[in-house]
């Protein structure tokens, strides 16, 4: 289309010099090459880098604690990991939208539509269903970032970097979007922790982790909090302090509390800390990093002179470095009574770490009182041999209580479903 | 920096790329493809081009990443984004693994200090690079290698990592290099040209 003309136009100017040029060019790249040289002598590198430690890891493992990148093209639909999944009896899963790649956050809308957001790249897509029929929509590209997804009357919420911007009546313009509106710029430009997640609590405040612009450190003055503010972007306070970077939260039904999920700090062993699944019982709390992680022990550098006892403590332990991102209340109808009022938690799955784990969705089951009962495994089979071929990001409860799971490892949505099987609309 | 002589013959090499890449519509063979990449970056895996890049053995899914970013102008770089305009997700795979079996590049033959590359070391430690990029530095699926690779090159993608005007594709760069200083880039890149 119009890129493919841009580059023929750029094509008929240049041809005269270039059919000229060709013939020369890669010898003259090439003239450089050679004279057998002496070899340099050099160690590899490859014993510890744990100070005082000379004996680990070795390099193998080493390796096998490096970042794993998101694949920047989708998975097929017909390679998708269906086959492998495994749900607890009686659930069934299949695939609601595939080709969306980095698939992060996912937002449904009372009209179903299905907003999907990237993290390391730059779109944002609407998936409509028409009696069946899914169409995918870029909505908005170009963006820093735009992990952060929120839906209020009508107007989508995206957060990018450095900011948040809105679309409204969103869903009246999918093929043409209005020109977005900057909420709210008051962001650190870090590329640690530096994508956002956002939710509209029920106070009718939007709520915005700004992360913690390291792996251990003591925060920049307003980073590792949540902090919420008016949807017109007036009135930012912090709300919850001590956080190292929450990439999901969701609200209490009952009594409206903030639960957040909160990703525990790297290389400090492979067992600790674990991630945390937290709750706000009050403005202001501070839930403990860089001084203390998962409630119970102090930071090996910057714990000296604390005590976790000065910090909420979370309510659950969700595994070391598992990455425990995305979450909902489980507010639908259609899964059993023993899911029902609990949270369904995505774990990205962890890199640090020899032995990956995570890579899943667990179920929380909660008290009367709102602490944790149980979390259990729900969602699995994306982990394989140590080596992904999926991720959960993120979940969403459709109308019909079904569940919603991104995943940026394979760039696709599934849906999880109960009972005989029906598929959402077909 | 660059010589004028090395700048015009790189704008025609541009030029000359531009053209054989734009050929929309028409089936390409990779190797077609690969011909003005190559041009520039090294028909061998060595690059003799002040700040481009070798590319010999890089691992093919960074390369298949660094390409889709260009593509995608996630990584605004001409004439990277223009060259790779429109071409399709399977011709960025084939080309990444075409790329990747260009042997590796040759080191850098000028001696290497014994001083610096004590000091590399303990910044290695430090920071622990080999971690990704492997004990050899050979990197692995999207870490790069590093062996080899340009002096001046691997002074420039450090320094663009650290004044963010290089997103890496995830943040993993930007929190290593936040703490180092230019002068540490230097001493990382006289001894990484100079490795096998």
């Amino acid at each position: 289309m119009s890129k493919h003309r841009r580059v023929c136009d750029g094509r008929i100017g240049l041809a005269v010099v270039a059919s000229v040029l060709w013939a020369v060019t890669p010898s003259a790249a090439q003239d450089g090459a050679k004279p057998a040289g002496k070899q340099i002598p050099h160690e590899i590198h490859q014993k510890s880098s744990v100070p005082g430690r000379a004996d680990i890891p070795n390099a193998e493992v080493a390796k096998q604690l490096r970042g794993i990148a998101p694949p920047p093209i989708a998975t097929p639909l017909e390679k998708l990991p269906l086959p492998q999944m495994r749900l607890p009896n009686g659930f069934r899963a299949e695939v609601y939208v595939s080709g969306i790649a980095n698939a992060r956050t996912i937002r449904l809308t009372e009209r179903g539509t299905l907003f999907v957001s990237n993290r390391v790249l730059d779109k944002v897509y609407a998936v409509v269903d028409r009696n069946g029929k899914r169409e995918t929509k870029v909505i908005a590209s170009g963006l820093d970032r735009p992990n952060g997804l929120a839906f209020h009357n009508g107007t989508l919420y995206i957060a990018e970097g450095t900011r948040i911007i809105k679309f409204e009546k969103i869903e009246d313009n999918l093929d043409k979007p209005p020109q977005p509106v900057v909420v709210y710029s008051d962001l650190p430009n870090t590329s640690s922790h530096g994508w956002r997640y956002i939710g509209i609590g029920p106070d009718g405040k939007l709520y915005i982790n700004v992360g913690a612009p390291c792996n251990i450190c003591e925060p920049l003055q307003g980073t590792a909090q949540i902090r919420r503010l008016n949807l017109d972007g007036t009135g930012a306070e912090p709300f919850a302090l001590g956080v190292r970077n929450s990439v999901g939260f969701d609200w209490h039904p009952a009594n409206k509390q903030l639960y957040f999920t909160d990703n525990g700090r790297d290389w400090l062993s492979e067992d600790l800390p674990e991630d945390e699944l937290n709750r706000v019982t009050a403005r202001g709390q501070h839930f403990g990093f860089p001084y203390c992680h998962q409630g119970d022990f102090t930071d090996r550098e910057m714990g000296w002179g604390r005590s976790c006892d000065e910090f909420v403590k979370p309510v659950a332990k969700l595994g070391p470095h598992s990455a425990a991102l995305g979450m909902r209340f489980y507010t639908g109808r259609m899964f059993p009574q023993q899911y029902r009022g609990g949270i369904f938690i995505a774990r990205h799955g962890s890199w640090n770490r020899t032995k990956k784990i995570g890579g899943d969705v667990v179920y929380a089951a909660l008290n009367r009182d709102g602490s944790v009962r149980s979390v259990k495994p729900f969602l699995t089979g994306f982990l394989q041999n140590n080596d992904w071929i999926g991720r959960p990001v993120d979940v969403e409860v459709m109308r019909d209580g079904s569940l919603l799971v991104s995943d940026d490892f394979a760039g696709a949505v599934y849906r999880i479903s109960y009972g005989a099987p029906r598929t959402a609309s077909r | 920096m660059i010589a004028s002589g090395t700048r015009i013959k790189r704008g025609l090499l541009i030029a000359a790329a531009l053209v054989l890449l734009a050929t929309p519509g028409m089936t390409q063979s990779v190797a077609e493809r690969l011909a003005p990449c190559l041009a520039c970056h090294g028909e061998n895996g060595t690059s003799t081009m002040p700040e481009v890049p070798s590319l010999g053995a890089q691992p093919a899914y960074f390369l298949l990443i660094q390409l889709f970013m260009f593509r995608e102008r996630l990584r605004n770089v001409e004439p990277m984004t223009s060259m790779l305009k429109g071409v399709s997700d399977d011709d960025l795979r084939r080309m990444a693994e075409a790329i990747a079996k260009l042997p590796a590049p040759k080191a850098d033959e000028t001696p290497l200090s014994p001083d610096r590359a004590t000091r590399v070391r303990e910044l290695v430690a430090q920071h622990r690079c080999n971690f990704c990029h492997s004990g050899d530095y050979s990197g692995q699926e999207n870490v790069p290698r590093l062996a080899g690779q340009r002096e001046d090159y691997l002074i420039k993608a450090l320094r663009g990592y650290k004044d963010n005007t290089r997103r890496g594709y995830d943040a993993q760069m930007a929190d290593v290099v936040e703490p180092l200083t230019d002068a540490e880039f230097a001493e990382f890149a006289h001894y990484l040209a100079r490795i096998n």
